[in-house]
């Protein structure tokens, strides 16, 4: 195979060698992080002509590999989490990360809310503990090469178990806090058991000026009858390179709404990957996106519709200003059980300024005959009868368009059930705005 | 005309009709009334033969043939016509189209020459005229976008022109107002005759001012529970439903 | 109007037989040697009596295919095709430059006939009001049969006749246009029929010429084991407009069979030309046995500011299409549009669709795509709306719906938007469904058997696009499609 090792990229030889001194100083079972490794290797970093990176070409984005981040000392940890902003005036439950190491010391293990359990990621793989089992929740995901990566780098997360209706929203907060760039590889795994509902926030910062990069899969497992509302936002520093995955399978009867908005990065990959494993689930998968200079979000989403009877809703908002590049790429798929089903994924964007770019690719794989299933794509800029509409009523042109933004996005961010957290992404979308002009 | 014997229909596990007994003649017009979920509809569909029903017992004769072994088209070509409470809506297809199209699948089932374009266009539009629909929406995709009303006074259109010999009237009354149930009132008026039967079904007696029924059938739990002549709907529009009711219960 | 013509009387009319051409013409013919090489190509070019330069094209396109890998993205799967098992040319022995139609094999006349195509310009295409005359270039595995109204068509300035012909006879013309909107390196089937391609039609409309009939190729396929390669050039030239319709039948066989054609149009200011074709070759047996390959590789250029180029396919037959003819939006104010039927049934595989490259300001494009899928077919709509840095104010509107027909086929969508310009304005929409239970109940609770109610709806279905086609074709589209769809439903 010395041919293939010859055609690597200087990024991928560098992960190879962190791989390679890595492996045995990561925990946990040295196999299948090893398999995951080998199967990225076998295609490496993917590149335009890759389909599902057609337009996130990481071969040419990634060029670089950080270092892998160590463990924050005490005191590091403690500043970073004190200067954290994100959705701060939200109550919750906090579950933090420095450098992508969980800080088990802001949580009071004694004291968890009612039917939670939280079990640190380091430790488990360690321990081989029961409920590693339940990683991989969403078995195509192994070929993803982003997830491969994360699978054979991850060095610490959380294992959460919600055994039954928790009222305060659990909060995944990341942070990275290091002055030069690192990478991250976190596994976080929430098992919401039968009947059970919670509201997980996560929020992802790091400081801006330094190329980090990270990798975070959160895994979800929600059961019959579950209500899941997840929040994302991605305020990860200027420099970022941020790559991330969702993999959800949800069973019957459930309600599972998840939003990511992204207000940060350099470049970003986020991936959500849901399978619908009961009839009559209800899903709904949004997005935010707000974009300027030469910033490059993607919001790569495929839905499994496994189960008849289930219904999901994606909608997707992305606004370019300046340079930036959007990408949209949404897949439903209806195999041939699958009826009933109704589908119906919408992307628009919003040009505001010449130079910028959107690229939409929403498909159907349809298989089953008695469906509903329909998706829909847009892009252009400002309505100018709308525009001038409200410039007739005494609105200065940047005040009218700020306006027709916000209310363009907050069609996606209305869905979003915790009153304090909406009102919390709202605001960074009026921060977004201002910063504009 | 119509004789239903003990006729027993459940869907999806659900019992619907409990062997319910009716009799229609030619020339008579019978009124079917009864609380919500008391099984009319389903009546109506059975009768014309929608697929989701699952016939446990019983006969529906018309003329003393089976209808319950043939196809909902064989039905139609034997005379049974259904004014649906919903009529469906067929993107693409012109109204016209579809008149035609039906018209002669029906007339070819009873082994009868087509009509010509010109023949079929005068009926079209003596129906259409009487029911005041405009020609521009016969020329519409069949009743996309149709008001409530012009969905009805389309069925009382298609009736006309198809000259069934067995009619039944699902709620047609349902979503109109004075106007449009006069209208089609009128229009399902002057199809009346010796030999033609009409099964009305309605949940008021509103429809029955307009369409004078013969003969009175009360259904409840799937079944006809009383019959009497038309001054029985005059009887429940003052008492309702509740005596009924309380039969099944006891 | 001729789509809202009765579907019902239509059905009645067709043969019980689903696949109505498929019989077999016995003529004579002569092949060139089984299999792809620098000689059969030195023979076709021989065959054909061309110059030099055109020889030396097909060569540098060989020698370019040889490099080339088959293209595996669509969502089709056949087994290899072995390139060297095919014949590249075959052509009828008595056919060797016909001086009218005496001269040509009755057979072959015989099979027009059975196939509805007139050749005798006094006769006229099935099914069409008497005063509408329809120019025909019939072609026959890999040669030109015949050609009507070539006079007439001349008296107006019109040069339609075969490409082989053009080559000898309007070399300039051909040089200048033929490789420029489809490369010879663009793709490997393009590239394979560069340096391979028999025959197919070349039309120049001349400056402010509005084309005085309908023009029209017909493409048979009959001999075994042979490919087809043709290739269609058109040119609008300033000011002109041409309307052309293509259409394709073979026999029923039980092995695959290859049609690799590349069909180029150029538009220049203000020129309009719209392309219609009706494709039925043979889709295979119901088990997926047989059926033509049909890999064709169609672009339009508006070159010329205010151009306007029109594709509208109805897509009935072949065993594998794998087909996207495209527009490229060069010229300022030009339009580019796409009216779509694929129908599927059996074994089939479509990919099909678009592509709409705006370049140009203010340009617009227009997508309507209806696939319906039944059987164990596929189908799959794949197209590409893209706007370029400069395509300032470019417009795109995209409807793609797909009908599934029972619970064994499936209907994919894969569109790509890609903007680059903020003042684009694209609107994309995409629905699949079915026909629903309580409209087939509707329908015969009036009266109509359940095929005649399919027949119908799925008639109102793609009447958006059947109202895009010349009338001749439309009747016979529709027919088409109430056959690709026999058997499906029960």
């Amino acid at each position: 195979m010395a041919d293939v090792t010859l055609m690597k990229t200087p990024a991928e030889t560098a992960l190879a060698q962190a791989f390679e001194s890595a492996k045995t100083s990561l925990p946990g079972q040295a196999e299948s992080r090893a398999q995951a490794f080998e199967q990225f290797t076998q295609r490496g970093l993917p590149h335009r002509r890759v389909e599902e990176f057609k337009y996130t070409d990481l071969r040419a984005m990634m060029r670089e590999i950080a270092p892998f981040a160590g463990v924050p000392a005490a005191d590091e940890a403690r500043a970073a989490l004190a200067g954290a902003k994100a959705l701060a005036s939200v109550k919750a439950l906090q579950v933090p990360f420095v450098n992508g190491h969980f800080v088990r010391e802001a949580v009071d293990f004694h004291n968890l809310p009612e039917n939670v359990e939280i079990v640190p990621l380091a430790e488990a793989l360690a321990e081989n503990h029961d409920w590693l089992a339940r990683l991989s929740p969403v078995p195509w995901a192994n070929d993803n090469p982003v997830y491969q990566l994360n699978t054979s780098f991850m060095a610490d997360g959380v294992m959460i178990r919600i055994a039954g209706p928790v009222e305060m929203p659990v909060h995944l907060r990341f942070v990275t806090s290091a002055a030069s760039a690192v990478a991250t590889a976190t596994r976080i795994l929430v098992v919401v058991e039968e009947g059970a509902s919670v509201t997980l926030l996560e929020t992802h910062e790091s400081t801006d000026g330094a190329n980090h990069q990270p990798n975070d899969v959160i895994e979800m497992i929600a059961g019959d009858r579950t209500n899941v509302q997840h929040v994302r936002i991605n305020a990860e520093g200027d420099k970022a390179l941020a790559l991330s995955t969702l993999a959800a399978r949800i069973g019957g009867d459930a309600l599972f709404n998840s939003i990511n908005v992204v207000a940060g990065s350099a470049t970003s990959r986020h991936q959500v990957f849901a399978v619908l494993d009961g009839e009559n689930t209800n899903l709904r998968v949004n997005g935010a996106t707000m974009l300027k200079g030469v910033q490059h979000a993607d919001s790569t989403l495929v839905v499994e519709h496994a189960a008849p009877h289930c219904e999901s809703r994606e909608l997707f908002k992305t606004v370019i200003d300046n340079e930036a590049t959007g990408v949209f790429q949404g897949k439903i798929i209806v195999p041939h059980h699958a009826q009933k089903t109704d589908g119906r994924m919408m992307s628009a964007a919003l040009l505001l300024e010449e130079g910028g770019s959107m690229n939409n690719k929403p498909e159907l794989e349809i298989f089953a005959d008695d469906v509903q299933c329909a998706h829909g794509a847009t892009c252009g800029q400002l309505d100018e009868d709308l525009l001038f509409y409200l410039m007739a009523r005494g609105l200065p042109k940047k005040e009218a368009e700020r306006l027709l933004v916000q209310a363009f996005l907050g069609e996606a961010l209305e869905f979003v059930e915790n009153e304090a957290a909406r009102e919390a992404l709202i605001e960074t979308v009026e921060g977004w705005l201002k910063a504009r002009t | 005309m119509l004789e239903i014997k003990n006729l027993i229909v459940q869907i999806e596990d659900k019992r619907i009709l409990n062997g319910l007994n009716l009799t229609v003649n030619k020339g008579e017009v019978a009124a079917i009334m009864g609380p919500n979920g008391s099984g009319k509809s389903t009546l109506s569909y059975v009768i014309a033969g929608k697929e989701d029903y699952e016939v446990l017992d019983g006969e529906i004769l018309l003329n003393g043939e089976n209808v319950l072994e043939m196809e909902p088209d064989q039905r139609a070509a034997a005379g049974v016509f259904l004014a649906f409470q919903y009529p469906l809506e067929i993107p693409g297809v012109a109204s016209m189209t579809f008149l035609k199209a039906t018209l002669n699948a029906q007339r070819k089932a009873r082994g009868e020459a087509e009509l010509t374009t010109p023949d079929f266009i005068k009926r079209v539009n003596a129906a259409a005229t009487q029911l005041e629909i405009p020609k521009d929406m016969l020329k519409r995709a069949l009743n996309v976008g149709f008001s409530g009303g012009e969905k009805k006074r389309m069925e009382i259109l298609q009736m006309a022109l198809l000259q069934p010999s067995f009619c039944i009237l699902d709620e047609t009354d349902s979503g109109l107002d004075i106007d449009a149930l006069r209208i089609v009132s009128e229009g399902v008026n002057a199809l009346r005759s010796s030999d033609r039967a009409f099964l009305v079904i309605t949940h008021y007696q509103r429809l029955l001012n307009y369409i004078v029924p013969d003969t009175v059938h009360v259904m409840s739990s799937g079944r006809i529970v009383k019959t009497g002549g038309k001054e029985l709907a005059l009887e429940l529009e003052a008492n309702g439903y509740a005596d009924y009711r309380d039969s099944e219960a006891a | 109007m001729p789509a809202v013509q009765e579907t019902i009387d239509q059905v009645r009319l067709i043969d019980v037989d689903q696949y109505k051409y498929g019989f077999e013409t016995e003529v004579e013919m002569e092949k060139s040697p089984k299999g792809l090489s620098e000689d059969v190509i030195r023979f076709i070019s021989a065959k054909k009596g061309e110059p030099e330069w055109m020889l030396q094209w097909r060569l540098d396109a060989y020698k370019r295919w040889l490099t080339m890998k088959e293209p595996a993205w669509a969502r089709v799967s056949y087994d290899k095709i072995d390139y060297n098992d095919i014949y590249y040319y075959a052509a009828p022995k008595k056919n060797q430059a016909p001086k009218s139609l005496d001269e040509v094999d009755p057979e072959i006349l015989k099979t027009y006939e059975k196939l509805g195509i007139p050749l005798r310009e006094q006769e006229i295409l099935a099914g069409v009001e008497p005063q509408r005359r329809v120019a025909v270039d019939a072609v026959f595995d890999s040669v030109s049969v015949a050609t009507t109204f070539k006079e007439e068509l001349a008296k107006a300035g019109v040069i339609f006749m075969p490409i082989s012909e053009a080559i000898r006879e309007y070399p300039d013309l051909v040089r200048q246009y033929m490789g420029s909107v489809v490369p010879v390196t663009d793709n490997f089937f393009a590239t394979l029929n560069s340096a391979v391609f028999t025959d197919g039609s070349f039309v120049y409309i001349p400056p402010g010429v509005r084309c005085p009939m309908e023009l029209s190729t017909y493409f048979r396929i009959n001999e075994k084991n042979t490919g087809q390669f043709e290739r269609t050039l058109i040119i609008a030239d300033k000011g002109s407009y041409v309307s052309y319709l293509e259409g394709c039948t073979a026999p029923k066989r039980d092995e695959n069979q290859l049609h690799a054609a590349v069909v180029e149009l150029i538009a220049l200011d203000d020129a309009e030309i719209k392309y219609s074709t009706v494709q039925n070759w043979y889709p295979g047996d119901a088990q997926g046995k047989g059926g033509i390959y049909n890999f064709v590789t169609k672009r339009g250029d508006c070159r010329g500011k205010n151009s306007v180029i029109t594709w509208t396919q109805v897509e009935t037959g072949s065993a594998i299409t794998w087909k996207y003819p495209s527009c490229i939006l060069r010229g300022d104010n030009s339009r580019g549009e796409f009216y779509s039927i694929a129908v599927s049934n059996g074994m089939q595989q479509v990919d099909s669709g678009t592509k709409m490259i705006h370049l140009g300001k203010n340009t617009t494009s227009r997508i309507i795509s209806k696939g319906i899928a039944a059987g164990r077919s596929e189908n799959t709509y794949r197209g590409l709306v893209s706007a370029h840095r400069k395509a300032t104010g470019a417009r795109n509107f995209t409807n793609c719906d797909s009908l599934l027909i029972g619970n064994q086929c499936g209907a994919h969508t894969v569109p790509y938007i890609e903007s680059k310009n903020a003042t684009a304005v694209f609107e994309h929409e995409a629905t699949t469904s079915k026909i629903s239970e309580d409209q087939m109940f509707y329908c015969q609770q009036r009266g109509l058997s359940e095929e005649e109610a399919t027949a119908l709806i799925v008639n109102g279905f793609v009447k958006d696009v059947l109202q895009h086609l010349p009338m001749e074709f439309a009747v016979e589209a529709q027919k088409l499609i109430s056959i690709s769809l026999e058997g499906s439903v029960g």
